[in-house]
Order: structure tokens, then C-alpha cells, then sequence
């Protein structure tokens, strides 16, 4: 198990941090949607909960109708792998809104820490950059995710970053999980009916 | 395009358009050619070109969360791409709208479409999709109208499945 990368309960702490109100999250379902819950829970998150390999495209979808605000997919490198022809599919449309960040630990915490395809060497970085995904940042160090904390921030392209994290498990922070309940109240709060 | 005055797949493109339907998700397809066609040369909709079918389900429910309405257009083959993704729009009771062009049926020339063709509709329906058939062209806008109108009042998963014989065979020695 890797003790190299970032602390993925700080970093996403550190992203969160000063959240604005149109910012709007999309976690994957597992470790990235506990992080996010343990980061404050806000009525702009929707927890996912399953739809594995989905969360880049319902990021996509939310950006396209909402372009006035930014759009920030946060998930993990297994769910991301399995969902990996989302990256050509916005590679193509390229919201200026969104910005798809994969906490990178090499593994699926989830299920036992199996070694994932990024443990293997597939290069996720490269990937988005080869779908067409010009700011593409590969995040290793404190100093790095300060400038991804600024650019999502000052978000004008669609941005990729792959964080690598430390393959650990912190105890489990759970949200909601009513789905409809989940949908209903990130409507409400963005003012859509 | 037999019978109706106006061809179905504009008649489905004018009805998306009433419905105010703004992302249209589709893999390629030479039945939906048209539609994707119309939906592509349209500046109001984002047309969005999938690499697989399950894609264009996580689109629209990212769409209705942003309060935005969206389409799915496929092939037969590509329903069996979305069975697990379609979870979400079930759990979260969200619309979804599918225009499925069916292949392994009327005069179907390629036997690897049967298999997943046969078994269209009850996987739709284990998948709690409400399923319209349409085989005529003059049933095509009523119809997609009416899914339309159940998909998003209703936040419910609605398919149209369109017939191979609307369609017309696949000429495969040109």
C-alpha cells in the first residue's frame, strides 16, 4: 500500500474550502462522496451512491444547463476507469464550467484495495490530455493542489486534475441516500423546478 | 418514410423541439441518422455525441439536475449498454427519455442483432421503463409526444421503441 500522495480528506477540505454558491459537487460513489460529506454537507452536493462510472457525464450534463455556474466532478480513479470513454465524450463538448478531478490512490478502496489500472501505469493525465482536455494538471504536493484550489476557483476551461492520494481509509462519513430526496433538494437550492 | 407528409424523424426532431428538449445524447446510428442530423445543425440544443449508450443516461440525469431536459437516441443493441446506469434515474425518480431504433426484426440481414433485439422491450420493462412501440410513421409524433410529456411531468424512464419496419432495412451490398 502506497504511503506516497496527499491526504484525501484534507485535500478535499482544502478544495471545498470557502465553497462559493455556484459551485455545484458530484462525487463517485464510495471513498470521494464520504470525503465530501466530511467536508460539510451542502444542499449543492449530489451524493452518488452507485451509477459507477457515471459521475463524469452527470457532470457534463449539469454543466451544459447550468453554464453560468462551475461544475466540479470529484471521484476516484476506479470509478473514472470504468467511465473512461466520458473523458473523449467531453474532450468534445469541453464546458468552459466543468472540472473533473480524480483523487487518484491506485486502488479500489472500496472493495478490499485491489490494485487498479493506474497502479498498473495507465496515466489518467494523459488520457484527458489526449481526449482534448488542454488544462490537464497532475497534482502530487500541497503546492500543486493550491493551484487547482485557484483554478477551480477561476474556472474559464475545462480543466482535469488527477490528485494522488494515500491508499488509507478514514472512518466513513455518510451522507444522505435517498436519491429522490438527494435530486429534490439540489433543484431547490439552485432554484430549478 | 411512407405515408406521412412529413418524415418521421422530423416529426420526432419538431417534437423535441415543442418539448423543449436541450441535450440530445446519441451514438451514432443510421436509423436516427436524421434526427441526429437535425439535432446537430440546431444551436439551441447540445448535441452529444456518446462513446456508449450508458453515458447519455448519466447526461440526462445531470441535465434534470441542472433543470435542463434531455434525449436519448440508440440503437437496440445499446439498451443492453445501460441497464446499471439506469439505477440512477430509477432510484432518484428522474426523467429519462429513449428513442430506441430496433434492429434484429423486420428483414434483419446481420443475425448478432437478434439477441440483444429480441429481448428489448422486457429488459426496458425489468428496468421500470413505461415502453411505447411504434411501427407507423403517422404514430410517431403522438406517440413521442406522449412519452415526452410522461417522462418529464412525471419523472418517470420512458422509452420509444421504433420498428425496424418504420425504419426500413439496412442495405448492405450498395
Amino acid at each position: 500500500m502506497s504511503t506516497d500522495g496527499l491526504d484525501r480528506r484534507a485535500a478535499m477540505a482544502l478544495l471545498m474550502a470557502d465553497r462559493a454558491d455556484d459551485l455545484l459537487v458530484v462525487p463517485g460513489l464510495g471513498s470521494t462522496t464520504y470525503d465530501l460529506a466530511a467536508a460539510g454537507d451542502n444542499d449543492r452536493n449530489f451524493y452518488l451512491w452507485g451509477a459507477m462510472g457515471g459521475a463524469a457525464m452527470i457532470g457534463l450534463g449539469l454543466a451544459l444547463a447550468q453554464p453560468a455556474r462551475r461544475v466540479a466532478v470529484v471521484t476516484g480513479d476506479g470509478e473514472m476507469l470504468m467511465g473512461l470513454g466520458a473523458l473523449a465524450t467531453i474532450g468534445l463538448k469541453k464546458p468552459k464550467n466543468l472540472a473533473i478531478i480524480v483523487f487518484d490512490n491506485g486502488v479500489y478502496g472500496e472493495t478490499g484495495m485491489q490494485p487498479s489500472h493506474t497502479r498498473g501505469g495507465a496515466d489518467l493525465v494523459a488520457v484527458a490530455h489526449a481526449c482534448g482536455i488542454s488544462a490537464c494538471m497532475d497534482v502530487r504536493d500541497e503546492a500543486d493542489l493550491e493551484e487547482l484550489a485557484r483554478r477551480l476557483d477561476d474556472l474559464s476551461a475545462t480543466l482535469f486534475a488527477r490528485v494522488a492520494i494515500r491508499a488509507e481509509e478514514p472512518p466513513r462519513v455518510l451522507p444522505l441516500r435517498d436519491g429522490v430526496a438527494l435530486k429534490e433538494r439540489f433543484r431547490a437550492a439552485i432554484g430549478v423546478r | 418514410m411512407t405515408g406521412a407528409t412529413v418524415p418521421w424523424a422530423d416529426q420526432l426532431f419538431d417534437v423535441l423541439k415543442r418539448g423543449h428538449v436541450r441535450q440530445v445524447g446519441y451514438v451514432p446510428d443510421a436509423g436516427h441518422s436524421r434526427l441526429i442530423e437535425r439535432c446537430r445543425a440546431d444551436a439551441d440544443i447540445h448535441d452529444v455525441a456518446l462513446t456508449t449508450e450508458e453515458e447519455g443516461v448519466a447526461l440526462a440525469a445531470g441535465a434534470w439536475l441542472g433543470g435542463m431536459r434531455s434525449a436519448l437516441l440508440m440503437q437496440s443493441s445499446g439498451v443492453g449498454n445501460c441497464i446499471n446506469m439506469l439505477s440512477l434515474p430509477r432510484t432518484c425518480r428522474m426523467p429519462m427519455l429513449m428513442f430506441i431504433t430496433m434492429r434484429g426484426e423486420w428483414e434483419e440481414f446481420n443475425p448478432w442483432q437478434v439477441p440483444m433485439g429480441s429481448i428489448v422491450e422486457p429488459v426496458l420493462k425489468l428496468c421500470e421503463a413505461h415502453v411505447h412501440r411504434v411501427r407507423k410513421p403517422e404514430e410517431v409524433a403522438p406517440t413521442a409526444e406522449q412519452a415526452l410529456r410522461e417522462a418529464f411531468n412525471d419523472e418517470r424512464i420512458v422509452a420509444v421503441v421504433l420498428s425496424q419496419e418504420l425504419i426500413g432495412k439496412k442495405v448492405w451490398v450498395k
